[in-house]
């Protein structure tokens, strides 16, 4: 008998022990997802680093202006983290204009609409319900085709278009979601009439990316403007003359429930100070330097008066 | 829930890059070469400690430790250490399976009656002798239970190939959720939940096969 | 690596705190529901070999497609740590019923038989009887859990959930192996402590083993 009474004991004491850690845990917390306290807003990010420093860029911020924020990031691709945000799992998170106007318009993105203004106001009106954006920012981060200096040299590659004739033998290495996307291998096949030997699913303008296009384990990657690997490596971006990638400014979007004006208004200072060229140093600081995300958004807000 | 993507024909034609026929033969092969390596390895190091009886410490707690690598931290630091490839893949895999091989043959041959041991040393056999006609072939049945753990786990785990940009059937769970589509998902989930089954099955009829009839009766 | 300790000692901390969280809840609420779905698989014979197979299949679904179906199943937010919760315990069960009745199925049945010659009843012998002569078995299999179980909470990283798995998709965005090495690192060293404090119940509670010298 007393053999079981310690063994409940010995249960009960772990039981007590995994309680103890729920207790301080965000777990506690968190298992009513998103909009945990009211008043407490949810702050998400793509699986990329840029998506991550804005987030927390926007998250400062928020706390430097008294509103309590809860960081879920690094969530995955868009298609993944819009769902998030429709089902309330976070609030807001930092996008691209262009980039999101593709996503959720049926077929792509509407012709003839590439400048930052009419891609903000086509994105306005196909925005889901229940959600919406603020103030977009100048800087952009697009979506490019970028090859090695030495693959640039051999085919004479310039501009997207000068891939149509030698396409059929180089590989193209993506995120996963670019098999499906128009702005991914549907937009180029339509737009450019440019078909690839190969698609490899890597990441989303991640290390993968740039490691294999290096290694020679692809021969054109999906690179985003911002990165730092560009300089360091001396990446050739391929022009894109008929304007498949649109403007992608950085552009907060937020469910409408979560919204007040104490947090546009932290928001709307933080856009109008973000430049390509300041984001794309800041960024340098997280991808070559290996500095902390958090300590990286809090200098850029500090230099920008905003803390 | 719905089960279109694995019903679509299309996704199941040989030549195309991609189809779930061309993923099921990568995510094999990538199973076939971590079970193969890690038993390469495990099998000797088990019987040997087993045998002997040297190490039995080492062999019991390198199980554990082995069994709490995180596969996938393990596949990423190999993948940010070595580069893209096949070899990262095999290497957190090969981890994976060398714990419940090396646990099991050593298991199995300190599960031996010591007094049949005593007796082939008795009927004048030498130590391999031992080993091999005597240890081993009672010690197979728990040894086989080791490697079907094994690669259950390897084939439900080989999954996470697909993350670092391999492929395998986890591509179906990585690009399904990229693009949300979770039929995509399902199938894949599917296909890798009846390769194991299938895979499983395989290797009890190998082990009937192999085990000798007269060890059949003790369960 | 102990720079970025000292830089990231609050992100390595909550990641802690979320792993053990997210490994050691499914431990406990697993073995709960084994118990009795492991005496089930004993005291209905035929209900055995359908139990092990069932339990088979279950640990072969891949986990990520696990925590990403839950939602779809449950209805929970996609985001939310439930689904990883109620994945790892689908993963405990399946391991531990098996296991529960593998170790019910162990005990001798002339050990069983005196028990009832001495009166005892169906419930008060399979709880003063039978469980704890099959406390060494079950507490294995809960080990092998348990340390399972803190490997794979990292997988939920994939889907923005998942520990110290944080860590590591941090670090490989960045190709900086710091955030993997500690994530790893502390992930083993949870097993260890995790592994070491069911060893020390189990000695506490099963003090005969000791000298039988049988499994321990």
């Amino acid at each position: 008998m007393s053999r079981i009474s310690l063994a409940i004991a010995g249960i009960a004491l772990t039981l007590a022990l995994t309680a103890c850690g729920a207790d301080s845990d965000p777990l506690a917390t968190d298992t009513g997802g998103g909009s945990a306290a009211p008043g407490t807003i949810t702050v998400g990010s793509a699986n990329f680093a840029e998506s991550e420093l804005l987030a927390e860029i926007y998250s400062q911020a928020l706390e430097a202006k008294g509103v309590k924020v809860k960081r879920q990031f690094n969530i995955g691709a868009r298609e993944l983290y819009l769902k998030a945000l429709q089902d309330g799992s976070i609030d807001l998170l930092p996008e691209y204009n262009g980039a999101l106007l593709s996503a959720l318009s049926t077929g792509g993105a509407p012709e003839g609409v590439s400048n930052p203004t009419d891609v903000l106001a086509a994105l306005k009106k196909v925005l889901p319900g229940g959600t919406e954006v603020l103030e977009q920012a100048a800087a952009e981060d697009k979506d490019t085709l970028t090859v090695t200096q030495a693959t640039a040299t051999k085919h004479n590659l310039k501009t997207i278009d000068d891939l149509k004739p030698v396409a059929g033998q180089l590989r193209i290495g993506a995120g996963p979601e670019w098999q499906e996307r128009f702005q991914g291998l549907k937009g180029l096949k339509q737009v450019y009439g440019v078909e690839f030997k190969e698609f490899k699913p890597l990441d989303a303008g991640g290390p993968l990316t740039v490691n294999a296009l290096l290694k020679g384990q692809i021969d054109v990657g999906n690179i985003f403007s911002t990165d730092s690997a560009i300089t360091t490596n001396k990446l050739v971006v391929l022009e894109d003359p008929k304007n498949l990638y649109l403007a992608e400014n950085i552009i907060p979007l937020i469910r409408t429930s979560a919204n007040n004006p104490t947090v546009s208004g932290a928001l709307n200072a933080v856009s109008a100070k973000l430049t390509t060229e300041n984001l794309t140093a800041t960024l340098a600081k997280v991808q070559v330097d290996k500095q902390d995300t958090a300590a990286v958004a809090k200098g850029w807000l500090t230099e920008n008066g905003l803390l | 829930m719905n089960l279109s993507y694995l019903f679509d024909i299309t996704h199941w034609q040989l030549d195309t890059a991609g189809s779930i026929p061309q993923l099921i033969l990568s995510h094999l092969w990538y199973v076939f070469l971590a079970l193969a390596i890690g038993t390469a390895i495990a099998l000797p190091a088990g019987l040997y400690i087993g045998h002997t009886g040297r190490g039995s410490f080492l062999a019991i707690n390198a199980g554990n430790a082995g069994r709490s690598l995180p596969t996938l931290g393990l596949l990423m630091l190999m993948v940010t250490l070595l580069g893209l490839g096949l070899l990262p893949v095999l290497i957190a895999l090969t981890v994976l399976v060398i714990p419940p091989i090396l646990t099991s043959a050593y298991a199995g041959l300190r599960s031996l009656d010591q007094r049949v041991v005593d007796a082939a040393r008795g009927v004048g056999m030498r130590p391999w002798q031992v080993l091999f006609k005597v240890e081993l072939p009672m010690a197979l049945p728990v040894l086989m239970s080791g490697v079907r753990s094994a690669a259950l786990q390897v084939v439900a785990t080989a999954t996470v190939a697909a993350a670092v940009g391999l492929g395998g059937l986890g591509r179906l769970l990585i690009d399904g959720l990229a693009v949300n589509d979770y039929s995509r998902v399902l199938a894949g989930a599917i296909v890798v939940a009846v390769l194991a089954v299938l895979l499983d099955l395989v290797l009890a009829l190998t082990q009937r096969w192999i085990v000798s009839p007269g060890l059949r009766v003790t369960r | 690596m102990i720079t970025y300790l000292q830089n990231n000692s609050e992100v390595v901390l909550a990641a802690l705190r979320q792993h053990i969280a997210l490994a050691l809840i499914p431990v406990v609420l697993g073995f709960l529901i084994a118990l009795p779905i492991g005496y089930l698989g004993v005291r209905v014979p035929w209900l055995y070999h359908p139990l092990v197979n069932v339990c088979g299949v279950l640990y072969s679904i891949p986990s990520l497609a696990l925590f990403v179906f839950l939602p779809v199943l449950l209805g929970t937010k996609i985001l939310s740590p439930l689904n990883i919760v109620v994945a790892l315990t689908i993963y405990t069960v399946a391991l531990l019923a098996r296991t529960v009745a593998d170790g019910l199925r162990s005990v001798d049945a002339l050990v069983i038989e005196s028990a009832t010659a001495m009166g005892y009843r169906r419930v008060r012998r399979l709880v003063d009887v039978e469980l704890p002569v099959a406390l060494p078995v079950i507490l294995a299999g809960l080990r092998v859990a348990t340390v399972a179980n803190i490997s794979l909470v990292s997988v939920g990283a994939l889907i923005g959930v998942g520990g110290l798995g944080q860590l590591f998709t941090r670090g490989f965005q960045l190709f900086y192996l710091e955030p993997i090495l500690v994530g790893i690192i502390l992930s083993v060293l949870l097993a260890a402590v995790a592994d070491l404090i069911i060893v020390l119940i189990q000695r506490a509670v099963t003090p005969w083993t000791r000298f039988a010298g049988s499994r321990a």
